[in-house]
């Protein structure tokens, strides 16, 4: 009888998909017991500038939900009948504990969900920091970087009010340093998806990346540099699938289950999961104040976002570079039930691809689903109609 | 049941009922303009009910476009369905905000409203006091490349957060918002090839000072019983004058005589209704596409809306008033937009102890939260606001919800079962409060 041998990779890929499934949060415990009176501090979707937080000693997590694994016993009563699924288990996680107590939460105004969240956190857990940090909403004002920059000295005070102690100039370069290679890993991770889909299926690349918004960023990278040097020596041969862009996974999370359906008849060559990870596209200046560095980027390098107006992003424009530079052929337009702002675009999205001739295909989604029958039912005509077109 | 009626006025006295009369002429000329701009391709700003930027628009004579406004009155107008319609077979979701598809289904049949023709925008304004304002706009830009101008007004960061006027954290937004109405006038002084004239900003911000001083008096005399008005009903009325014709003589003198109105009925003593019962604060907007029967489903019960958070958030947070220093008007309009603007987002995202206070001021028995699925702005935190005022302040409370526009999600018998069961609570709370009272 062969005895099977796990390759490293395989090993790693267990060890993530495991953690990022797993609403125990075992990394963040893991990190409590190497960081004893260390400070956890959660962020909503989509960007936060974590750096400020990491270059603190603290732990910063993502709350992004909690899919099906988590049910929404007592946030249910405390939101109202229309609203997104991860705003409701993102509260849960309060609630339960599961995650421990987070020191300080804070959300963004991508949508009034998420800026509701900052009073209804604060109400049910007073005496810790619950507050919106206001990204601005206006990207193409004269004044906006500088704004950012005192809007993120004014989070930053806050976080040292929490840690005891002040953070420095280097502290916050000694982070960004981090955190700039993280993103370069990424950019690798999701060129390897682009270039040799055949290599790394998305729920791969997914929960790659998903252990890093529950862990430090430094134990990230390790994990990141060591699959992607066992990744080009992964055997599997190129197939004959329609290559497609996911797009609308920029703040509720589509269940994996969901994405590896798609993936047994497409080949996702480029998507915008975990978008705020991947927010800032090119390394953050090293050089000057740390604060403002980060403020530009975020207005001045990065991506786009269907919760982000800015002149300079047409939207469809944007998707549809996304889609050339990918060498996609098709786009699966995906939208969170009861989101606002994802089921505008879509709209948007739908048009311009119409347009252009290019196939869509539209699809609903929550978190906490768990029957896709239908929905493979859907991809597998769409692949059939494009193959055969 | 019918409406009970208030006690009829002496036949002469023209001055009650001046305001909703006066109101509805207002709206009829004002749409009757709008038609006039749009048959003649005049200059037009869309914009919002909470961050108008009216002051700095009206100095370039820009036509106002409200498009909540023309939502609104379509639902009233029982035609909201029809625009729905249009605007989900174009390709909106159901679960989208009932507004911007009803407006959509405007534009999709040419920018044909039942009050007259809608001109088309030559820029947009948005504030992110609605989330959703800033998707809307969009859709515009689309339909028809107009300029799209997005105005942040960073609200309040969390609980117990606050700044004091000339602390640097205030500073920092002020500089930020007053850049950005700067970057406006450049944009309309583009749109409309008009230079921008501070004497004319000047004058609409002495047109808010005075609309918004006789605005605030307008609510408090609510605090008197019985209350002259009714919040939910006769208030949206007023606080449409209020949005439409702000910076305007116009606006100012139509709030100047509803001050002199409502100070009428208080020194008669005349309510809305001939037994005001239960003295209610309304949160989140009435339903619409059935707004009559909304408020009988409340009045049938001698019940008064004597105040509702609406007015003060959709009212752009000048219920408190407001105060433009005209020597310095571009610093003081910053200032001022972020301090109401601030009150106006505050009303919805941390609304727990203003509301109680309130509550306690305009001598409610019980909070009426309306949540409406259109609107995630006001009605995410509902639930959870209204957990919190029982266990902390013992206030009642009722929680129903439906829609603004969407005839589609109003269940009257469900409404009506949970109203009355709240009544006879409500009832039987009084009753045995006046129990105790009369006991010593």
């Amino acid at each position: 009888m062969a005895v099977q041998v796990r390759s490293r990779l395989e090993e790693i890929l267990e060890t993530c998909s495991d953690l990022a499934e797993d609403v125990s949060y075992p990394s963040v415990k893991r990190w409590r017991d190497e960081h004893p009176g260390g400070s956890v501090v959660g962020h909503f979707q989509v960007y936060f500038p974590e750096e400020i937080i990491h270059a603190a000693g603290m732990l910063p997590i993502s709350v992004m939900g909690a899919g099906s694994k988590l049910e929404a016993k007592q946030a249910d009563s405390h939101i109202g009948s229309f609203i997104c699924s991860i705003c409701r288990t993102s509260l849960e996680l309060g609630f339960s504990g599961k995650v421990g107590t987070m020191d300080a939460f804070y959300t963004t105004p991508i949508c009034d969900v998420a800026r509701n969240l900052a009073g209804i956190w604060g109400r049910n857990f007073p005496g810790r920091t619950s507050e919106i940090l206001y990204l601005p909403q206006n990207a193409n004002s004269r004044q906006s970087i500088t704004y950012l920059r005192d809007e993120y000295a004014r989070v930053m005070a806050d976080i040292e009010r929490i840690a005891g102690r002040p953070v420095e100039e280097a502290d916050l370069h000694r982070s960004i340093a981090i955190y700039n290679e993280n993103r370069r890993l990424l950019r690798d991770l999701y060129r390897v998806k682009r270039e040799t889909p055949w290599l790394l299926a998305t729920t791969e690349a997914y929960v790659l990346a998903k252990v890093g918004t529950l862990m430090a960023r430094e134990e990230h990278n390790l994990i990141l540099r060591d699959a992607l040097a066992e990744i080009p020596d992964r055997g599997g041969r190129k197939q004959d699938r329609v290559r497609v862009v996911f797009e609308g996974g920029f703040c509720e999370q589509p269940p994996l289950d969901m994405l590896q359906l798609i993936e047994e008849a497409c080949y996702i060559v480029d998507d915008d999961l975990l978008l705020g990870m991947r927010w800032i596209v090119e390394d953050v200046p090293m050089t000057g104040d740390p604060l403002r560095a980060l403020a530009e980027s975020y207005l001045e390098r990065s991506t786009y976002s269907c919760v982000q107006h800015d002149d300079r992003k047409p939207k469809e424009e944007m998707l549809l570079r996304r889609v050339e530079a990918s060498g996609a052929e098709a786009v699966i337009l995906a939208a969170a039930k009861m989101c606002e702002p994802g089921l505008d675009e879509q709209v948007a999205y739908q048009k311009s691809l119409a347009e252009r001739q290019i196939p869509f295909l539209l699809l609903d989604f929550e978190e906490k689903m768990t029957a896709f029958e239908r929905m493979r039912m859907e991809v597998e005509t769409f692949v059939e109609s494009i193959l055969f077109d | 049941m019918s409406l009970k009626q208030a006690p009829a006025p002496p036949v002469d006295d023209q001055l009650i009922g001046r305001g909703r009369r006066d109101g509805n002429r207002l709206f009829k000329e004002w749409y009757a303009d709008l038609n006039a701009a749009a048959e003649g391709g005049d200059p037009t700003a869309y914009v919002f009910v909470m961050g108008s930027a009216a002051e700095v628009l009206k100095a370039f004579d820009l036509n106002l476009v409200f498009p909540e406004i023309n939502s609104l009155q379509a639902a009233v107008r029982k035609v909201s369905l029809d625009y729905l319609n249009k605007a989900e077979d174009y390709g909106y979701s159901t679960d989208v905000c009932g507004y911007v598809k009803a407006d959509v289904g405007v534009h999709l049949d040419d920018r044909q409203h039942p009050n007259g023709r809608i001109p088309k925008p030559s820029i947009v304004v948005a504030t992110n006091m609605c989330n959703t304002y800033v998707k809307w706009v969009e859709i515009w830009e689309r339909m028809y490349g107009c300029k799209v101008f997005v105005l942040d007004i960073p609200g309040q960061r969390g609980i117990g957060w606050g700044t004091e006027p000339d602390s640097e954290q205030f500073e920092n937004d002020r500089r930020y918002v007053q850049g950005q109405l700067e970057e406006l006038i450049e944009a309309c002084e583009q749109v409309t090839g008009r230079p921008f004239k501070v004497e004319r900003l000047q004058e609409n911000l002495a047109h808010v000072n005075r609309m918004a001083t006789d605005w605030s008096s307008v609510l408090k005399l609510n605090q008197n019983i019985p209350a002259p008005f009714n919040a939910m009903g006769d208030g949206l009325t007023y606080m449409g004058v209020l949005s439409a014709f702000r910076g305007t003589e116009t606006g100012a003198r139509y709030m100047a005589e509803l001050r002199e109105e409502m100070e009428h009925k208080v020194r008669l003593g005349l309510g809305t209704i001939s037994e005001e019962r239960f003295r209610l604060h309304g949160v989140g907007p009435a339903c619409y596409a059935y707004f009559r029967r909304f408020l009988e489903l409340f009045q049938d019960w001698g019940a008064v809306y004597v105040n509702s958070e609406y007015l003060a958030y959709a009212g752009g947070g000048l219920d408190l008033g407001i105060q433009y220093n005209l020597d310095r008007p571009l610093e003081s309009l910053a200032e001022q937009l972020l301090i109401t603007g601030r009150r106006s987002m505050s009303n919805m995202f941390f609304s727990q102890d203003q509301l109680a206070d309130a509550v306690r001021d305009w001598k409610s028995d019980g909070v009426v939260y309306h949540s409406v699925k259109s609107c995630r702005t006001v009605s995410t935190g509902m639930a959870d606001s209204r957990e919190y005022l029982t266990r902390i302040k013992g206030v009642p409370s009722l929680f129903v919800e439906s829609d603004l526009v969407d005839p589609r999600l109003w269940s009257e018998a469900q409404f009506k079962n949970r109203i009355d069961a709240f009544f006879e609570a409500l009832g039987a709370r009084k009753a045995a409060a006046a129990l105790v009272a009369a006991r010593g």
